[in-house]
């Protein structure tokens, strides 16, 4: 296949998944702010977006500027409506590689978010949100149902899912001081809806009662985050997926290994050879950031091996 | 004016017993109803026409009219000998024209409309492509003035686009009106993407051993027609690749996959010349793969159609059209050419000036209906415009009869009502001439109007052949 099609393919799931992230995010960031003196959680969804991280820093920015920055922003390539904008680009330029039922999907109400008006789309904030998250969903399903299982599948996957280790990851990076154990003393309320937020915007949070019975422990969500392999955005589960992905990738390729493989392969030892007690112990904050770049590194890797641009 | 489908006399013209029968039936309304759904699927489906620097939606539907129109068996069986006749004599004309230049020789062509014109490119003489075959898909286009005679307006020998309006109207209408087709006995046309596919196989290079790889080369999603490209290559089942997707070495060209550089042996370009390769015609141009033509030239890969085909649907060079049939083939041509008055000549030109009010003036290298004068529509200030343009620059100008195209029924907002209509067949020339009994029609959807270009308001309609 080209290389601009593997690539086209990798990055449009890339900017679906980024959408529907970014759309849960700002879902958590709307429901810590309606707890008294919150106010701090929307500047730390600034910071785990990556891209209104100037935000996060600027006292006067408000709720709606982060929101507006996050959904609307025809200047941010990572807010939602950049993200559908992209991927449908992305999807037109490769229009023969898709099915029918994929491209639909995009093309369908694409141009929506460029009319919205601003303060009806923090008005509105959770209809489009849902709109956002059923778009994302209905792309992925018509890429399950429909698509041919060959390389280009492979890379449509291995985008998406690297998108979701580093979503997974930046946004435990923001709030694992939540998750340190020194803060593990009352449990009160507080305490409660800090950990529970980082469940919701992985919309983990039924997942979590179904696995630990109900009890929110810090060192149960980081291992369910990080750890847990059944849970599809922890970075276990992605990790161990890229892995497959590209050993399928090989074995299409007569065997042809390259250095993305060793990345997703070390990571996969590495996590897998981990309990969370451990990973306290040598520090969270440190195993994140470390898992971050190797993501980072893992997909321009990719890109190299297959011959396009990251 | 010539009505397809109520003639002056009366009645309703045989092959459009059932349409007249079907319209009764239906109703103004439901049809109204079910245009609106056939617009839905279009934009859904993405088949749009992109109009840029024209401000509003980039991206526009053609006008999708669901009324077909429709040929009887006996029509098309000389439309089709017509329009084989005319892609053979084209390339019969090429061939010469870049190799013994015997029609010059014979005083039928003028030597300076063929050297001295900006189609003509000195680097292909001598050259034999695959074939001998310069262009493997001839658009031509068709128009009537009653229901005897069809004639030719134009030819489109480089990169004819509308075919997938064609493929794709007949989807619609078929998915929409199935009871119809049942009833009708229509020609089926869904076998056009694999006769351009054998078309394209059949003129690889002769250094080509075993399955050719064949691409579409697109100038990217911002071109007009990239829809067709990218729908082309999907029902052909290859790649659609950008100029940065090719490159050559050793003389030979390459695409980039995620499997590293792989040949490429046929290249169907819906590029123009210019933007092929900025080594040999823009060297100031990013566009463009260079080296491209010098594998072309030494027989690496074939470029379809060939560099400096468009010499044959030159507008100064249509008017010798049916001596080209008669020279090459020995055949009388089946289609008329319009009359046309060359504005290069002075006698010609005073013609022209004289009579501007009731002429057509068309630009010899225009297209898309841009540049050209209607007269009798014409207002007195573009007519001295038109004065003015063609006394400074004779040689650019030629200009027709105001033709009184056919009308056929159209959904209107009012009524239906009849609109002026062409007719663009897509003949394929390879080692076989193919035909698909059908082609684009565009209409003229403003009441009186005769221009039917889509980038100028114009509609599309689905083209019925009955069988017998």
């Amino acid at each position: 296949m080209l290389s601009r099609t593997a690539q086209m393919l990798f990055w449009m799931s890339r900017y679906i998944e980024r959408a529907d992230a970014t759309a849960r995010l700002i879902e958590m960031g709307r429901r810590m702010a309606m707890l008294p003196t919150a106010n701090a959680e929307w500047r730390s969804v600034a910071r785990a977006s990556g891209s209104a991280a100037d935000l996060a820093d600027d006292t006067k920015a408000t709720s709606s500027d982060i929101i507006l920055r996050l959904l609307l922003d025809a200047e941010n390539q990572s807010s939602i409506r950049c993200c559908f904008a992209q991927a449908r680009a992305n999807a037109k330029a490769i229009r023969s590689s898709l099915t029918t039922a994929m491209w639909e999907t995009l093309n369908d109400q694409w141009r929506l978010l460029e009319t919205l008006d601003a303060e009806v789309g923090v008005g509105e904030l959770p209809i489009w949100l849902d709109w956002a998250k059923q778009r994302a969903a209905a792309f992925r399903g018509a890429c399950e149902t429909s698509l041919l299982r060959n390389d280009g599948y492979i890379f449509l996957r291995l985008g998406e899912l690297v998108e979701r280790a580093e979503m997974t990851l930046r946004l435990l990076d923001v709030k694992y001081y939540v998750l340190l154990p020194e803060t593990d003393v009352v449990g009160g309320g507080r305490d409660y809806h800090q950990w529970t937020s980082v469940l919701r915007a992985t919309s983990a949070l039924r997942a979590y009662h179904h696995v630990y019975r109900g009890d929110y422990t810090p060192w149960g969500i980081a291992e369910f985050l990080v750890l847990n392999p059944m849970f599809p955005r922890s970075a276990a589960y992605c990790y161990r997926t890229i892995d497959q992905r590209l050993n399928e990738l090989a074995s299409l390729y007569d065997g042809t290994r390259f250095e993305c493989h060793d990345i997703a392969a070390a990571m996969v030892r590495r996590l897998d050879g981990c309990d969370i007690q451990t990973l306290f112990q040598s520090g969270l904050h440190e195993f994140i950031e470390d898992a971050i770049q190797a993501t980072n590194r893992l997909s321009s890797e990719i890109a190299r091996a297959y011959h396009f641009e990251s | 004016m010539f009505d397809e489908m109520r003639p002056q006399s009366g009645g309703v013209r045989a092959p459009y017993d059932n349409i007249a029968a079907w319209l009764e039936a239906t109703g103004e309304e439901t049809l109204r109803r079910r245009q609106a759904e056939a617009e839905a699927l279009f934009r859904r489906i993405g088949i749009t026409f992109a109009v840029y620097g024209q401000g509003g939606d980039p991206e526009r539907l053609i006008p999708f009219d669901l009324i077909p129109r429709v040929f009887g068996a006996s029509e098309w069986r000389k439309l089709s000998r017509g329009v084989r006749q005319r892609a053979r004599a084209l390339n019969a004309f090429l061939y010469d024209v870049y190799h013994r230049a015997e029609i010059i020789k014979a005083g039928i062509v003028p030597e300076a409309l063929v050297y001295q014109n900006e189609a003509f490119l000195p680097d292909m003489v001598g050259f034999d492509p695959p074939g001998k075959v310069y262009s493997h898909i001839v658009g031509v286009d068709v128009v009537r003035t009653d229901a005897v005679d069809f004639q030719v307006l134009e030819d489109n020998c480089r990169t004819p686009s509308g075919v997938s309006y064609m493929l794709e109207n007949r989807e619609i209408m078929m998915r929409m009106f199935p009871q119809l087709f049942a009833s009708c006995a229509v020609e089926p046309i869904d076998e056009y993407p694999s006769q351009l596919m054998h078309t394209l196989q059949e003129v690889a290079p002769p250094a080509c051993k075993g399955e050719p790889n064949i691409v579409i080369l697109t100038p990217g999603p911002l071109n007009s027609a990239y829809y067709e490209h990218s729908f082309l290559a999907d029902l052909m089942g290859v790649e659609l690749v950008e100029p940065s997707d090719l490159f050559v070495d050793e003389g030979k060209v390459w695409m980039r996959t995620t499997r590293g550089p792989q040949r490429v042996d046929v290249i169907y370009r819906r590029i123009d010349d210019a933007y092929i390769d900025p080594l040999v015609f823009r060297p100031d141009s990013l566009l463009g793969v260079p080296g491209l033509f010098g594998a072309y030239r030494a027989g690496a890969v074939t470029l379809c159609s060939a560099p400096g085909a468009g010499i044959a649907d030159d507008k100064a060079i249509y008017v010798f059209t049916p001596e080209m049939i008669r020279f090459y083939l020995g055949e009388e041509p089946v289609l008329k050419n319009v009359q046309t008055w060359r504005c290069s000549l002075a006698d010609e030109r005073d013609h022209v000036l004289a009579n501007l009010k009731d002429l057509v003036v068309k630009r010899v290298h225009g297209s898309g209906g841009y540049g050209m004068l209607i007269g009798p529509k014409a207002t007195k200030k573009q007519l001295a415009d038109f004065r003015a343009q063609i006394l400074a620059e004779p040689d650019d100008f030629i200009a027709q009869p105001t033709l009184d195209l056919s009308a056929a029924p159209t959904l209107c907002s009012d009524a239906i009502e009849s609109r002026h209509v062409d007719f663009r067949p897509f003949c394929l020339v390879g080692k076989e001439v193919r035909l698909t009994p059908g082609g684009l029609t565009r209409v003229a959807l403003t009441k009186g109007s005769l221009v039917v270009n889509s980038s100028q308001g114009g509609g599309v309609k689905d083209t019925w052949v009955l069988s017998d």
